[in-house]
């Protein structure tokens, strides 16, 4: 037995080594990347990231560059605190929370310390830098804009957060990405692809030379250019006109559904998302939920469009064929149904047919079509299902699927939608108020613009789209492909002509620019708010719809103006401005456009905050802005006037 | 003239060509290890890898040399080459260098000897001689008392250099002795011994204790052997001494670092400030070598491509620590191989001292693979963090001339001895 125990112990100290390299290598080993190798440091090559330009080749968006102060706090080493703070100009209190967060995050990724330095404290700082260890700069490139206009279209960067680091492992902690706006939908395309380097550490953390002779570094892949279909001197002049109002201005160009403007209001100065003070001023923007100013009204805003949509309930009756251009309703200053009455601005007894039915906006007329299409069978819910299709077509109630980074569907209902509301009967009277483009009908400011460049093209729409050239690249089919809507082209001629009349003789009459045959359509909409969970009605929102030249149509609009009582009163003026600025590139109509610049609604938007009992409509008083406000407005106007007179 | 032309055939091919793998592979090791930058010249003699190629050299012409002398040599001139032995360990209190603490070297120009790496064979070769002596009976204590005297003479005399690992090398004697015959009781103390102590350190003295008395009643009363309960109870009040004692020992006689270690080992520190700075200080190696052998995975990152080889994380990693580069470059394949090769020369050295006819052979042979086994053992469980910090070289693979030529003699003394066994009836 004795002649045993060393072969024994032999093979068990064999066996056990064997296991214990199986246990370190083989079972307990993560997959050997080199990104988790802590003697491998990855150093990032950032690109440039990409320019925008606007539709004329304006330059909107550069770039400047910005230091970061970066730490892995399991490499820092006892350092002066005291220089450190100093330096980087903050408190002791400060840098060991700033510390303890870093290392709450991980001690062996490198996190932000200090963001943004600016060029003189990073020229000081640069020299002292190998003084402290575990901490490097790390630079990279901030936006620039070119442009105060347009922070609802150009979005912002922001430092990625931890959900993206994870879902795109891309993204390493402060990096930048695009929050909003073209910055988050073209993100890849203008951020490019960064660079990196491996570089092999010794255990004193220096570097001693490229890991492999740099076999895996990667160069940098730069960002590339943009070209966005937003014509600067219109979004300028649009954001001008709706200051002091909230609401939406977006304008088409129907011949491609490039979108020329895209206005949201209350906006504010896209500078100021930039650098050091960005998160103080987003925060302020954030927390401003009553004006909502990172709200893009244009896009997320839904409102009942009202009359506009009897445009689209006229061209419904005649494809259904329920109704001829040349059919007459007479209106008895209203509409009765059941034991119902629905009220008409019409002088008692007044024969209308569509075209004059259009010019008037006469609710008993469209409340008679709506009511025959439903009704064409004998079975609303049929009826309404139709109708909902024929709606659905302009590409209303649904997403765009477009190149914008927010939406919204809107709503057309349809018969699945009333079953909850009217599960047993249902008759066409019920939803009477869709006729008038209220009730259930919702859409967004850039669905109804899109549903005038649909009439302006007679039948057909391309996707409403911000991009317009990619380096390089060709734009998808999604954007080049018209989509045709179900209505037949001729039943398009007589709704135009009585978009026409409108400006000719009808609502909008006082609105007419010279050498120019403007379409429009105006609205007034009941709506309401809950503030305190008090219910209360507001001023009637001001809806605008237009397209122009009525042949050939150039720029297709829609304009909402929050609680700007009638159609024509805001929304009505500001569209036919941007159109006469559009087209003839001056204003004519200087009258429309001081009226608009001299008048907020600030007034108004503070009524059901006050606290006070207030009242709507004709109870709104014209509140007039104080001359230093004017004064600047006006500053601007000129300004944009003079740039498009150097330009040409 | 026929005899002549025999005789190369008769060294054990598969031993020697063990030795040569091992020598080989820790070669290119070492190379990984320790070159810097990116012009490699082989034969840079400032580098690791460079006087390595020279220490190789010497130890192919001492091979010649060793297989040409007579093997009856080796143990007529035993207690004579174990004697200088001892006299040059002796000669380090005087003329030796400090190197680490430890004050085991000789110091010639840039060459330096450690005499303490050749006491091991010429221990070794007094062992065998005292013990194959006919007179020699390890059953009587005054033999036992001889033999001891032998090995721990040697074993004192590094201890007293500061070299503690040198010093647990001479416990391989123990496997060499138990096979010759010591009483089995040595086996039973020394086995206890390691058992109370280990336990005492990590539950207690009181649980030990329990632990003790059960085990003991429980070989009492169930062994078919009739044992005299005095006796029982007598090892029994031994093992509760002890292990009251063992904390004394710990506390007082151990030296701070070595306290550390072992504290390390059997996970008694729990202060995570005091664990937070051994990691930065004595188990910063063990820490860096562990991950640097878990991150060569399945198949290793390649010769000359482990990361954490490249960038010097594991110090002294072409010396003790040498196994780590094998595990990160050439991943578990690599690593189990190297464990395979020293368990099947271990096993063939075993085999071999078995077939022995000499007594004095046998017991070499059986030192030669009860030495190396020690080394083995520690070295790599050091090294994967299986057993406490102990500086000792890998055979074969470590850096450094006096490791590698003290284990050419060793093997090569028996490869020579075996050799001549069929000349020896």
């Amino acid at each position: 037995m004795r002649q045993f125990l060393l072969f024994i112990s032999i093979i068990v100290v064999g066996l056990i080594f064997i296991s214990r390299l199986f246990y370190l290598q083989v079972y307990n080993s993560e997959a050997h990347s080199l990104f988790d190798d802590n003697a491998i440091r990855k150093v990032y090559d950032y690109p440039e990231r990409g320019f925008v330009y606007d539709r004329n080749g304006k330059l909107l968006v550069a770039n400047q560059p910005s230091y970061d102060v970066m730490v892995i706090p399991r490499e820092v080493e006892p350092l002066d605190t005291l220089e450190f703070c100093a330096l980087l100009k903050i408190n002791k209190d400060q840098f060991i929370d700033k510390y303890n967060k870093a290392r709450h995050y991980s001690p062996r990724l490198p996190s932000v310390f200090v963001s943004h330095l600016s060029k003189e404290d990073y020229a000081v700082l640069q020299e002292k830098m190998r003084k402290f260890h575990g901490f490097y700069i790390q630079k990279r490139s901030l936006r620039s804009y070119e442009t105060n206009i347009g922070a609802n279209v150009l979005g912002d960067l922001g430092e990625v957060n931890n959900r993206t680091i994870e879902k795109h492992p891309y993204y390493k902690m402060g990096d930048l990405i695009g929050k909003q706006g073209i910055e988050a939908s073209y993100e890849n395309t203008l951020r490019g692809v960064k660079g990196i380097k491996f570089i092999q550490k010794d255990r004193f953390n220096r570097n001693i030379g490229p890991y492999k002779n740099g076999e895996y570094d990667t160069i940098p892949e730069p960002g590339k250019d943009i070209t966005i279909t937003i014509d600067e001197t219109l979004q300028a002049y649009g954001e001008i006109l709706m200051k002091n109002k909230r609401g939406g201005v977006i304008a088409i160009e129907p011949a491609t559904g490039e979108i020329l403007a895209m206005v949201a209001a209350p906006t504010y100065d896209p500078n100021l998302l930039v650098g050091r003070d960005r998160s103080k001023n987003f925060t302020k923007l954030y927390n401003d939920s009553i004006a909502k100013p990172l709200f893009n009204r244009s896009l997320q805003g839904v409102y009942e469009p009202g009359s506009p949509f009897k445009l689209m309930n006229a061209l419904i009756g005649l494809q259904e064929g329920v109704i001829s251009p040349s059919d007459i309703v007479t209106c008895y200053r209203g509409y009765h149904y059941g034991n119902r009455f629905m009220k008409c601005h019409c002088a008692y007894g007044t024969r209308n047919n569509l075209v004059a039915g259009i010019q008037h906006s006469c609710n008993a007329y469209f409340a008679t079509v709506y009511r025959k299409i439903l009704d064409r069978n004998g079975n609303a819910s049929e009826g309404i299902d139709a109708w909902s299709h024929h709606a659905k077509s302009f590409g209303l109630g649904e997403f765009l699927n477009n190149d914008l980074y927010v939406g919204q569907k809107g709503r057309i209902p349809d018969r699945e939608y009333y079953k909850f509301a009217y599960p047993k009967t249902f008759y066409s009277t019920y939803t009477i108020s869709n006729a008038i483009g209220q009730g259930e009908v919702a859409t967004t400011p850039i669905q109804l613009a899109n549903m005038a460049a649909a009439i302006a093209n007679r039948g057909h729409y391309f996707t409403p789209h911000i991009i317009k050239h990619i380096e390089n690249e060709t734009l998808p089919d999604q954007f080049t492909k018209p989509k045709h809507t179900s209505i037949d082209k001729a039943h398009f001629e007589p709704v135009i002509e009585g978009m026409l009349q409108v400006y000719r003789r009808g609502t909008a009459a006082s609105l007419q620019v010279k050498d120019i045959d403007i379409c429009g359509k105006t609205g007034t909409v009941e709506n309401f708010t809950v503030v305190d969970s008090v219910k209360m009605q507001l001023t009637d929102h001001s809806i605008f719809l237009a397209f122009a030249p009525k042949d050939n149509p150039k720029i297709a609009i829609s304009v909402f103006v929050e609680n700007g009582y009638w159609g024509s009163r805001y929304a009505g003026k500001i569209a036919s401005l941007m159109i006469e600025k559009y087209i003839k590139g001056y204003i004519t109509r200087t009258d429309l456009e001081d009226f608009v610049l001299k008048h907020s609604l600030e007034d108004e938007y503070e009524k059901p905050y006050s606290g006070k009992p207030f009242s709507i409509n004709r109870g709104a008083v014209y509140q007039v802005v104080d001359d230093k406000e004017y004064a600047s407005l006006k500053e601007k106007v000129k300004k944009l006037e003079n740039a498009n007179k150097l330009e040409d | 003239m026929a005899r002549e032309t025999n005789r190369h055939f008769k060294f054990d091919w598969i031993t020697i060509l063990l030795f040569f793998f091992l020598v080989g592979f820790g070669w290119l090791n070492i190379l990984s290890a320790s070159h810097t930058g990116s012009s490699l010249n082989y034969f840079d003699i400032s580098q690791p890898f460079g006087k390595q190629i020279i220490f190789i050299s010497i130890s192919i012409i001492l091979i010649i040399l060793l297989l040409a002398i007579d093997a009856k040599f080796y143990e007529r001139f035993a207690s004579v080459i174990y004697l200088i032995s001892m006299l040059s360990l002796v000669g380090l209190f005087i003329f030796g260098k400090n190197v680490n603490g430890a004050t085991s070297w000789y110091s010639f120009g840039s060459f330096t000897i450690q005499p303490s790496e050749f006491a091991k064979f010429a221990t070794a070769l007094a062992v065998a001689k005292f013990v194959s002596d006919l007179n020699t009976n390890l059953n009587t204590f005054k033999d036992q008392i001889k033999v001891f005297a032998i090995i721990i003479t040697p074993a004192i005399l590094v201890l007293l250099q500061n070299d503690t690992g040198s010093t647990i090398v001479y416990g391989a004697f123990f496997f060499v002795l138990y096979r010759e015959g010591l009483p089995k009781h040595y086996l039973n103390i020394g086995v206890s011994l390691i058992l109370i102590a280990i336990l005492s350190l990590k539950f207690g003295a009181i649980i030990t204790s329990i632990i003790a008395i059960l085990v003991a009643l429980g070989f009492h009363f169930l062994s078919k052997k009739k044992t005299r309960i005095h006796y029982t109870v007598l090892v029994l009040i031994a093992a509760i001494a002890v292990s009251f004692s063992i904390k004394l020992f710990y506390n007082n006689i151990l030296q701070p670092h070595q306290k550390d270690r072992i504290s390390l080992w059997l996970r008694l520190e729990k202060d995570p400030i005091k664990l937070h700075k051994m990691k930065k200080t004595f188990a910063y190696n063990l820490n860096e070598s562990e991950k640097a052998i878990g991150s060569g995975g399945l198949t290793g990152k390649g010769f000359m491509q482990g990361t954490r080889t490249t960038g010097k994380f594991v110090p002294e990693q072409h010396t003790d620590y040498i196994f780590s580069t094998v595990g990160e470059e050439w991943g578990f394949l690599g690593s189990s191989m190297v464990v395979i090769a020293f368990v099947l020369l271990l096993l063939r050295i075993l085999h071999l001292a078995e077939l022995q006819k000499s007594q004095f052979s046998r017991i070499y042979g059986y030192s030669v693979a009860a030495i190396i086994f020690i080394h083995f053992l520690i070295n790599i469980g050091m090294v994967m963090g299986l057993i406490p910090t102990i500086g000792i070289p890998l055979p074969m693979f470590s850096f450094g001339g006096s490791g590698l030529l003290s284990f050419t003699f060793l093997i090569f003394i028996f490869v020579k001895l075996d050799s001549n066994r069929i000349n020896e009836w």
